[in-house]
């Protein structure tokens, strides 16, 4: 019979377990903020910020050919349709706490939530 | 043709049948709607080969099959976003498993878990480069635990499989 767990791959796996589940409740327990405007970049350039206290519908689109629509509703934000092939980002919750995002990476889509004043800031910097 | 010319053919033989299992393993994937509510978790079925071969054949042979698989199952299944983010998460993955195996201290199971977690790095970095944001960080601490998750069952697998049939495979 070999050996299938040594000493060290357990103390290994332990602590790498821990640390991880560590970092996840932390950052899962901090980005709990309601945010006030979602900011919508296209391949890292600035391209809209909304507030999500209006419900509304937003079409994405960088150029012509490629398209997203985000959709506001009671203080949350939606992917609601794409046109790329897989549909990662319309499969993923709807999104509403500080510093939380939806990305479409095929149409290099990024939408994040911000709180009021360093969304502002943030879309000048860029 | 000396013995040389032999080893190759047959090594030749051997990797092509594992750079097709490698493939199945990546369509199979792409049937499985496969989806935990994050992008980019994946079970990785492919690096049970890519282990396979790392401790069976050897570290040349298991990066050229992943690469080569990395490829071909982006230009089959996937897009070129595809292929930079798996290339990316493989090439870093490949590099810290050679590392830890080199070490001689570690069983195959944590060697691969180490595997699942670079991967999802990997890929995260090359994903928050082509989307110039770094806030998609933010997903980092799931895909890390994902990564820790899969790489470890795929790990058991491919520990299993060097164990029972690991002699007849390789050189």
């Amino acid at each position: 019979m070999k050996k299938r767990f040594g000493k060290t791959d357990i103390l290994v796996l332990a602590i790498v377990f821990a640390v991880l589940s560590g970092i996840w409740i932390f950052t899962s327990f901090i980005i709990k903020e309601e945010g006030a405007d979602v900011v919508i970049t296209i391949d890292g350039e600035f391209y809209k910020q909304v507030s999500l206290r209006e419900d509304q519908e937003i079409k994405i689109s960088g150029d012509e050919t490629a398209a997203n629509i985000l959709k506001i509703q009671d203080g949350k934000a939606d992917m609601v349709e794409a046109d790329c092939p897989d549909k990662l980002c319309v499969h993923q919750k709807s999104i509403s706490k500080n510093g939380e995002t939806i990305v479409c990476l095929p149409n290099k889509v990024v939408v994040e939530v911000k709180s009021g004043e360093d969304a502002e800031y943030d879309s000048v910097a860029r | 043709m000396g013995w040389q010319g032999k080893y190759m053919k047959r090594n030749t033989a051997y990797l092509g049948m594992f750079l097709a299992l490698a493939l199945i393993c990546s369509y199979v994937e792409s049937l499985i709607p496969f989806y935990f509510g994050i992008p980019g978790v994946k079970l990785g079925l492919t690096n049970i080969v890519v282990v396979l071969l790392l401790y069976t054949s050897g570290a040349k042979e298991a990066l050229a099959i992943s690469v080569l698989r990395i490829f071909l199952a982006g230009f089959l299944f996937g897009n070129p976003f595809s292929i930079l983010y798996s290339l990316s998460g493989g090439i870093l993955s490949f590099l810290i498993m050679y590392a830890l195996k080199r070490t001689g201290k570690l069983k195959v199971v944590t060697v691969s878990t180490a595997g699942g977690i670079t991967h999802n790095i990997g890929q995260l970095i090359m994903a928050a480069f082509v989307v110039e944001n770094a806030n998609i960080m933010y997903y980092l601490p799931v895909l890390l635990i994902a990564g820790f998750v899969t790489g470890f069952l795929i790990g058991i697998l491919s520990q299993e499989m060097i164990f029972r049939i690991g002699d007849r495979i390789g050189r």
